[in-house]
């Protein structure tokens, strides 16, 4: 099964909703790749600007209720589109989770404190995170020093990270 | 052991168990707009598997961008129209005929009691007023609804929450959910289900219990969920007759869904609206909520009254009924979209659109439009809006916009004043 892991983009605020990640004027656009653009464009965060802090980034640490709000699977796609597919937070909107795994990214959920450790260690970076979704291991660092967890993951949600979403998954099974 | 209403249908339709966490539900209805949609179905197309499960159990509209507004929107509703067509879809709500999806659908008699629905929109929450579990979904959750009408969950816990005392004249069930959020959290009921019970409630109609399970979502419930009663027979009775000797005999049916009295419940919350006075956002997150009184003076620019939190009849006779004889703030506009031709034709009938027109607003057909600025009623940067709706989200109606949640009441009110204000059926009360 694949590995997840790149440099970390800090997302240091709870309550990051779908309408930041992706504004719903764009959702006319049929593509994901045409959602590139525009990822985090409305995100009210002091200090982040999208045009020079997205670049070479594949992950991304934030805090509690990640993507509330929409149903858009237009949010995970905006971030696939930047190529990032794991989000490290201490808590995810349930459809937000879902979208993730049904598209074969990987959500990881850590404790409030996990958390704040990797905020008081790492940010604003440049860090790096890798995440085995078959051992449930993640590790994050920056060369000098690192910090590993454990995470829990569904036997379901393994399961669709292996089929490759569950599109795929559903029709062989229903 | 006893169950909530969420755990009895769960039981009645599970299809799978994946793990031990994971119930995969045999759905009832699957609901489409034309948002979400077309990604789900270019993405069939794309694997071999352009099929649907049940062409009579798949129900669609074009109500987001309607009528299109450029050549994109043309497109998705192009993609749904097509689709609709190619796989015999009757259900299919085309321009003319078309509302906002959570208010069109329960009309046209399409939930019931007992259902398991999804669509690919968070506001699905609003059909658990009928006593059905119905949830928003992603768009591969609703191409996989499609395709085999099966969509999976985790077994959700409930809270339950007891809405107590008596609701004060000119405060409405808008209040009600704004001051439940603004208790709980955007982040309150997360993975939850949310059962709504206790005297307010029972005296609710069903346009009221909608405007409640709306907003269930945005304290990050999976679902909102009214038992159902005798109300609930009654606004459903012209599409259950045939089945059922008697509105008696549908709610001797439906009340094998009421909670049982030993139900466990993950928390047990009891919201006492005797003091309640008419609420308001003021941020960013439809949790930061507060007395209308206390943002009195607030400046806005345009009134918004619609959507399908607040779009229905009740709510335009309300508004009609405060705005009756006056002319709206000349600083201030005021949009108004019924939700549905039905609504559209009766508010005509009452005369309400007359009022509406007389005070100087806006009536547009029935679209989200403005709810979520992607068509008409989009706000400059800067510009204020107090909104019916139920998402006050930075950027929402627009780009460095900003958005009031109110109820119609409070909306009407406001646009006369030119700034946030309670509505004199409120002050009259006091
Ligand atoms: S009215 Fe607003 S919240 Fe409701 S479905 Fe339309 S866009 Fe969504």
């Amino acid at each position: 099964m694949k590995t997840f892991s790149g440099n970390i983009l800090f997302l240091d605020r709870s309550d990051i909703n779908t309408d930041e990640i992706i504004p719903a004027k764009y959702l006319t656009e049929i593509s994901r790749q045409a959602l590139k653009p525009y990822l985090l464009e409305d995100l009210k965060l002091e200090g982040f600007n999208p045009a020079t802090d997205l670049a070479g980034k594949q992950v991304i640490v934030t805090r509690a209720n990640f993507g509330c709000g929409s149903s858009r699977e237009h949010a995970p796609w905006a971030l696939e589109a930047n190529g990032i597919d794991l989000v490290i937070a201490s808590g995810f909107a349930r459809i937000f989770r879902q979208n993730m795994f049904n598209c074969g990214m990987l959500a990881v959920e850590l404790a409030p404190e996990q958390i704040e450790a990797i905020f008081s260690a790492f940010c604003p970076g440049p860090a790096q995170a890798v995440a085995d979704p078959q051992t449930g291991r993640l590790v994050v660092s920056d060369g000098e020093k690192s910090l590993e967890f454990s995470f829990e993951l569904g036997e379901f949600e393994r399961a669709l990270v292996q089929a490759g979403g569950w599109v795929e998954y559903a029709d062989k099974r229903y | 052991m006893g169950q909530t209403v969420a755990e009895k249908i769960f039981a009645s339709h599970v299809v799978d168990q994946p793990s031990k966490e994971v119930f995969v539900l045999r759905l009832d209805a699957v609901f489409c707009h034309e948002i979400t949609t077309p990604p789900a179905i270019m993405d069939l197309m794309a694997r071999g598997k352009d099929r649907v499960f049940d062409p009579s159990r798949i129900k669609a509209v074009i109500d987001h961008v309607t009528p299109a507004k450029d050549s994109k929107t043309a497109t998705q509703g192009k993609i749904m129209r097509d689709w609709a067509h190619r796989h015999g879809i009757g259900d299919f709500f085309d321009i003319g005929r078309n509302g906002v999806c959570h208010a069109l659908f329960p009309e046209q008699g399409f939930v019931r009691p007992g259902y398991t629905i999804i669509m690919g929109d968070s506001h699905t929450c609003t059909h658990g007023a009928f006593g059905a579990f119905a949830a928003g979904v992603g768009t591969t959750d609703l191409e996989v609804g499609i395709l085999k009408g099966v969509c999976a969950f985790k077994k959700p816990q409930t809270i339950r929450i007891d809405i107590t005392g008596r609701l004060p004249a000119g405060v409405f069930a808008k209040d009600v959910i704004l001051s439940v959020i603004g208790r709980i959290g955007v982040n309150g009921a997360t993975d939850k289900v949310i059962e709504f019970g206790g005297p307010v409630v029972r005296e609710m109609d069903m346009e009221e219990r909608m405007t409640l399970c709306n907003m269930a979502v945005e304290a990050g419930a999976t679902s909102g969920i009214c038992a159902p009663d005798m109300t609930t027979v009654k606004y459903l009775w012209p599409f259950v007759k045939q089945e059922f000797e008697s509105p008696e005999a549908a709610l001797r049916e439906y009340l094998h869904l009421a909670p049982d009295p030993d139900a466990t419940y993950d928390k047990v919350i009891t919201h006492d609206v005797s003091g309640l006075s008419p609420q308001a956002t003021y941020g960013y997150k439809p949790d930061q909520v507060r007395p209308v009184a206390e943002l009195e003076g607030t400046p806005i620019d345009q009134v918004y009254l619609g959507s399908c939190t607040n779009g229905r009849l009740g709510d335009l006779r309300v508004a009609a009924r405060i705005l009756a004889g006056k002319r709206i703030n000349p600083k201030v506009r005021m949009i108004v979209s019924p939700a549905t031709p039905q609504i559209f034709t009766r508010a005509l009938e009452e005369g309400l659109i007359e009022t509406f027109l007389k005070a100087g607003a806006c009536v547009t057909n029935p679209t989200c439009g403005a709810c979520l600025g992607m068509s008409n009623g989009v706000l400059a940067e800067g510009e204020v809006c107090a909104a019916t709706t139920n998402r006050n989200f930075n950027g929402r109606m627009g780009k460095g916009g900003m958005i009031h949640l109110v109820s119609p009441a409070t909306a009407a009110a406001s646009a006369l004043a030119g700034h946030l204000a309670n509505s004199e059926l409120y002050r009259e009360e006091k």
